[in-house]
Order: structure tokens, then C-alpha cells, then sequence
């Protein structure tokens, strides 16, 4: 993995954080959103910075379904596996995603453009299915319609 | 504008009320739903367009009304025409709607938004729509939700006004206790109960937690209360830290609603100025800060001891109770935890006070009830309906029944914890204790309508598959038992499974029901139990 040097500002936010009792988990969001995951030289930083051992660190990341140890693609698609989504075809819409993109669940694809991942309930159970595109929500994304949805993302990007 | 005292807030109630009734508007629906709908450009398009046309009209934003099927909404209220909400509006239908309503005052009867008799959204500080009351809905799609002055001029943070002058803490828990109001994130244990014994636990600090954790795959009425009325949950924790003596509170949000996490932190940070958060509040002796924690993606963490394990910054794992959070919470200090949805009942409670809110609802189950109805029914949304409402009354005629000419099998309700009732039961009063005697229960207010389509067993699968990979892997009965659980519906949905293999799968659901340490667990074979309660002759037709 590259090396990732921890940048000012999020040095800078995480000692904001190291202030506030119990906030390990906050100072891992702000890594994460800054970098798209958790890298491993970052969390070193971090056990420095708030004084926790690293395994703590990594006890945390790796209970939260929240946080990635893997660098994320460019293009992030996330397709709601959540109960009214499940009943309204949301699997037929992941398998056609699975299908147009080559990857199973949580996969990259190997120019590192496209990140497939399932997640429980992004709450907009009433426009079911949903597919969370680059953070964008979809609604009552069809199979058919998802080729396009892909390619019209490769286009933006 | 300064920080607020006691006196302020009625002068600023009317004074906004005033200078807001004339003016002709359009509002357009923007949370989450109605984003992703489309929302955002019509609102751009409108706000052009208005400028370009040189029109004396205020583009508004809203939150969510709950007819989410009907995304984007755009109410219009001018001058000569009658007030009117539109629905499913993309940009051929805002152009429309300027040209015909705004400009010639002529309503386009075809496109409009209706459910249940509802024309435009109501303008009473507790709505009534159709069959619907709104109490925690209240506010949802009709104020702006970035503006706290919107939130006063509907009578906001009167409740609190009314604790702390009028009330004092006591009296507001014995307010609580004549409301009878209920734990709405699933439990329905007596909110006054948990405020009285957080009170009276010793301790140097006491905390006070808004559960915004909202896990269960279907419900989303607390993330369109916190992004559509965040000061209500705010003036619900500000009571309830007075209540308990509570000087800190905590909003624990789930991290994947981010329009939620900044709806809320816009609110407190308005409030603050305003002098409704912070030192000495409306001018009173009584000092609370709050803070918003992100949760991290783990369904367990609405558990009460996981979700303080996550609070402090570590695993959400769950402790046993007893000690109950009231004596030994958050860094073991006495802390009080409630829904999103049961704070929001609180300001207009207190300010209309216990008997009035008693006068809603059933014998033992107070007030109203927020239901996310969605599945295969024809209008999804959010529901809020009086304690006692039938099954029935919200899927058939709020929600309008079935989607395209199919036959309704059955609803789900609690989510991963609940069961299912199927049609023939449908004419039960909603209540605690109702929805429990059918083997369900309330839960969170997810109600997911089936079909004849839907199998029985694959969805008693769906929810296990969530409870095994949400399951935190402390305790055994749930760790290993919801596996083997899962295992055997697997089985049964390959046809590859006997009468034998249904015996065992019961008994494995009865010792996870008794053994396991926390709610996760100990609901997690609910969905089983009750499919085949209902149901046995679906899991028959799969036996080899």
C-alpha cells in the first residue's frame, strides 16, 4: 500500500477531537471521509495522536460496517439491500450490477474506477429500490436501467 | 438576532406569523426522499425562473410530508387560487405549474398530490389529514428546516418555556406520567418511569442520549424528523435533560443519513445562538450543552448498553442489564436514552399538557403512532395515525391498498424484530400489547406490506441473514444460533429439508428467544416463529 502521509487538517481536526472523551470513532470518520478509508499508516498516526493503542483502533474499524481498510474506486455504488427494497427487486438490481461491473459485493474493479457494495437501509424505503451512486440517491432503479446508470456515471467521471 | 428570554419567544411566534401570512409561495419537499426523486433541480428551476419572470414569489424548502411516493412535492399558495400540492413535479411540470397557477391562478387538477383527502398541507400546529394526527409529524413538509424562526412561529419551544417557569423537573415527569407516554423505538417502556429513575440515581454528572440509531431495514421516521423538524427532537432533549438533571446531551446518528447529522448540528447551533441551548436558557438558571456522535453502521448499537459502548468509542457490544443505564450509563454515570420519535412528542405534550395527550390513543397505549408504510403498496410514505387505528384503516385506506390489482398476504411490523400479521388479522387496533398478542410487535413503526407474490419463508430468511451478519458475536445463543437458523431456512428454500429439520428450527428459535443477552438476539427468531405461526403451510409446500 502507498504510503499515506497524514495531512495538516486532519491532524489538526483529530486533536480537536482527542479533547472530547470517547471520540475515537468521530476522529475515524473524519479520516475516512477525508481519505475514503482508513489506511494503515494513518491509523499508526492516529494511535499516536490520541494515544490509543493501534489494536483499539483496529478493534473499532473492523467491528463498524461503516469503515473500509481498502481504498474505495472512484466511482462509488451502493445498492440498498434493505426490506422494502428486497421486496421490490432490489436483489435482481445488485445481480445486474454485479453482472455490468464483473465484481461481487464489496469488490473494486482492477482500474480501480468502480466500488460495488450492498448496505442495509439508506431510509428511502419509499422510493424503493435505491442505489446510492457517488452519494447521490436513485429511485426505483430498474435491472434493465442499470447499464446506463453505470455508463452515465463513467461519462461524468 | 440575541439570545432569547422567556418573553421573547411569544413576541417572535407572532411577529414571524404575521410577516409570513400574506406572502404567495411555492415549497418544495428536500429531504432525502425528495432529493433523490429529483427535487433538487425543480427547486433551482423554480428559483430562476421566479427571478426571470420577475414574479413576487418565495421559493421555500420543506422537509418530508411523508407521501414519499408522490416525491417531489411542490406546494403552491397564491393569491386567488386555492392553496394546492402537487406531485411527481420534474421540470415540464414546474414550467406548468408557474405558467397556469402561479401567473393565471389556475389549479392543474390533474397533477396534484392526494392521500386521504389531503389537499395542501394543513396549517394547524397539530394537524389533522384524513384519518392521520400529527404530533411528531407536525412539522414535516411544511417548515423550512434550516430555520428556527419558522420552528417558534408554530409554537416551538413553548414546552420547554412552559418546564422551566411553569413546571419545574417534578411536575414535567408527572406530566410525562398522565401522558402515558411510550418508548417509540420498539420497547414501549414508560418514558416518565425512565426519566423519574435517571432523576433520582445518584451521581456527579447525569447524561441525556438521543437514540437516532434508527437500524431496522424499512423505518425511516427518525431520519424525516431529524431532517424535516430537528427542533423538535432538540426541545424534547432540552425537557427531558431539565427533567432528569442533565447538564450534557448526546445525539447518537447513524452516519449513513449525513442530511440528517447536518440538519441536526445546523439546528443546535442556531438554537445555541438564540440562547435555547447553552448557559442559562431563555433567561433561566438551567445550562445544557449537546454534542452529535456518528454511529458507524451496527445494527446492535440501538441496543441501550452497545449504543453507550459506542458513545464512549468503542465496540458496540452489549453489557447484561441490570444495571440499567439510569443507574450505571454512559461513563457510568446515570443516562437516560430515547427515540428520536418519543422526544419529538415531548414539546407539545408539555405545553398542552399529560391530559390531552392521554385523550389520544388507547387504554395503555397513549398518543399516535408514525408508521413507514412501504412494500407492495400503492402510496409509500410516513403515517402517523391515533393509537388504535386498525391495520386495515393504514393499509387500505391511508396507504390506498395493493400496487397494481394484487391480493395483500400480510404486513410486517418491527422489522428484524417483529413478526408478521397476515390479511385476516388486519382489523386489530394498533397498540403495545395488541401487535404483541399476534406475535409481532410495534417496533420502530415499520410496517412492510406483502403480496401474494412474496414467500413466506424467503422473507423469514431475508431478516435472519440481517440479524446473523448484525449479530456481535458476545454471546452464543445468537451467534451460533441465528447461523443455524439461517442454515435450516436455506435448506427449506432448496427444497432439500424435512418435517424433522422444521422441529429443530424451532427449538433452536425457543433458546435463542430465552438465552440470549441482549434484544438482538432474543427478537432475532421472531420473524421465524410468526411466519410459521401464520404460515406453516408455505414452509409444508418446501418439505421434501
Amino acid at each position: 500500500m502507498a504510503d499515506v502521509i497524514m495531512v495538516p487538517d486532519i491532524s489538526r481536526t483529530v486533536q480537536k477531537w482527542r479533547k472530547k472523551r470517547g471520540s475515537l470513532i468521530m476522529a475515524l470518520h473524519e479520516v475516512q471521509n477525508r481519505y475514503g478509508y482508513v489506511p494503515r499508516n494513518v491509523s499508526l498516526q492516529l494511535a499516536q495522536l490520541m494515544d490509543v493503542p493501534l489494536a483499539r483502533i483496529y478493534e473499532v474499524v473492523t467491528f463498524y460496517n461503516y469503515f473500509n481498510l481498502e481504498p474505495p474506486g472512484r466511482n462509488n455504488v451502493a445498492v440498498c439491500l434493505g426490506t422494502a427494497c428486497y421486496l421490490k427487486g432490489a436483489p435482481e438490481v445488485f445481480d445486474a450490477h454485479k453482472k455490468a461491473l464483473g465484481l461481487e459485493d464489496g469488490g473494486t474493479t482492477g482500474d480501480g474506477e468502480f466500488h460495488l457494495q450492498s448496505v442495509r437501509c439508506v431510509g428511502c424505503c419509499g422510493l424503493a429500490p435505491v442505489v446510492v451512486m457517488n452519494g447521490q440517491t436513485v429511485s426505483k432503479v430498474r435491472p434493465e436501467g442499470v447499464r446506463d446508470l453505470i455508463a452515465r456515471c463513467r461519462k461524468e467521471a | 438576532m440575541g439570545k432569547l428570554n422567556r418573553d421573547d419567544l411569544d413576541r417572535l411566534e407572532s411577529e414571524y406569523q404575521e410577516s409570513r401570512q400574506e406572502r404567495d409561495y411555492i415549497r418544495v419537499g428536500m429531504s432525502t426522499c425528495g432529493i433523490a426523486a429529483g427535487a433538487e433541480p425543480v427547486y433551482r428551476f423554480l428559483c430562476e425562473e421566479i427571478r426571470r419572470r420577475a414574479l413576487d414569489v418565495e421559493v421555500r424548502r420543506s422537509g418530508c410530508l411523508g407521501m414519499c411516493h408522490a416525491e417531489p412535492l411542490v406546494e403552491v399558495s397564491v393569491a386567488g387560487a386555492p392553496r394546492s400540492l402537487y406531485g411527481e413535479v420534474g421540470l415540464d411540470a414546474a414550467r406548468r405549474i408557474l405558467d397556469q397557477h402561479v401567473e393565471k391562478g389556475l389549479v392543474l387538477a390533474g397533477m396534484l398530490a392526494s392521500q386521504d383527502g389531503l389537499l395542501a398541507p394543513p396549517e394547524e400546529t397539530v394537524p389533522r389529514i384524513g384519518r392521520q394526527l400529527r404530533i411528531v409529524l407536525r412539522n414535516c413538509g411544511i417548515i423550512d428546516p434550516t430555520k428556527i424562526e419558522e420552528y417558534i412561529a408554530r409554537g416551538g419551544y413553548q414546552g420547554l418555556k412552559r418546564a422551566l417557569f411553569e413546571l419545574g423537573p417534578e411536575s414535567v415527569i408527572e406530566e410525562m406520567r398522565t401522558a402515558g407516554l411510550r418508548g417509540r423505538g420498539g420497547a414501549g417502556y414508560p418514558a416518565w418511569l425512565k426519566w423519574k429513575l435517571t432523576r433520582d440515581a445518584e451521581g456527579a454528572e447525569k447524561y441525556m442520549i438521543c437514540n437516532g440509531d434508527e437500524g431496522d431495514p424499512g423505518a425511516y421516521m427518525d431520519r424525516s424528523v431529524l431532517e424535516g423538524d430537528p427542533h423538535s427532537v432538540i426541545e424534547g432533549m432540552l425537557i427531558g435533560a431539565l427533567a432528569i438533571g442533565a447538564s450534557q446531551c448526546y445525539f447518537y446518528i447513524r452516519a449513513e443519513y449525513p442530511l440528517a447529522v447536518d440538519r441536526i448540528e445546523t439546528a443546535i447551533k442556531q438554537a445555541r445562538r438564540m440562547g435555547l441551548v447553552g448557559k442559562n436558557i431563555l433567561g433561566s438558571n438551567f445550562s445544557c450543552e449537546m454534542e452529535v456522535r456518528l454511529g458507524a453502521g451496527a445494527f446492535v448499537c440501538g441496543e441501550e448498553t452497545a449504543l453507550i459502548a459506542s458513545l464512549e468509542g468503542r465496540r458496540g457490544t452489549p453489557r447484561p442489564r441490570p444495571p440499567y443505564p439510569a443507574q450505571y450509563g454512559l461513563w457510568q454515570m446515570p443516562s437516560n436514552i430515547n427515540n428520536v420519535e418519543t422526544l419529538a412528542n415531548v414539546g407539545p405534550l408539555i405545553a398542552r399538557g399529560g391530559k390531552w395527550f392521554a385523550s389520544i390513543g388507547t387504554e395503555s397505549s397513549k398518543g399516535t403512532k408514525v408508521f413507514a408504510v412501504t412494500g407492495k403498496v400503492r402510496h409509500s410514505g410516513l403515517v402517523e395515525i391515533p393509537m388504535g387505528t386498525t391495520i386495515r384503516e393504514i393499509v387500505m385506506d391511508i396507504c390506498g391498498g395493493a400496487e397494481g390489482g394484487k391480493h395483500i398476504k400480510a404486513v410486517q411490523t418491527g422489522g428484524p424484530s417483529g413478526g408478521v400479521i397476515p390479511e385476516e388479522l388486519f382489523d386489530t387496533p394498533v397498540s403495545y400489547e395488541s401487535l404483541q398478542e399476534l406475535g409481532s410487535i410495534m417496533g420502530s413503526g415499520g410496517l412492510i406490506v406483502m403480496d401474494e407474490d412474496d414467500c413466506m419463508v424467503d422473507i423469514a430468511g431475508f431478516y435472519l441473514g440481517f440479524c446473523v451478519e448484525e449479530s456481535c458475536g458476545k454471546c452464543a445463543p445468537c451467534r451460533i444460533g441465528g447461523k443455524q437458523v439461517k442454515m435450516l431456512l436455506d435448506k427449506i428454500s432448496a427444497r432439500r429439508a424435512t418435517a424433522k429439520d422444521v422441529t429443530e428450527l424451532r427449538r433452536i428459535c425457543h433458546a435463542m428467544q430465552k438465552a440470549s443477552l441482549c434484544g438482538l438476539g432474543q427478537t432475532a427468531p421472531n420473524p421465524v416463529l410468526s411466519t410459521l405461526r401464520y404460515f406453516e403451510n408455505e414452509y409444508e409446500a418446501l418439505l421434501q
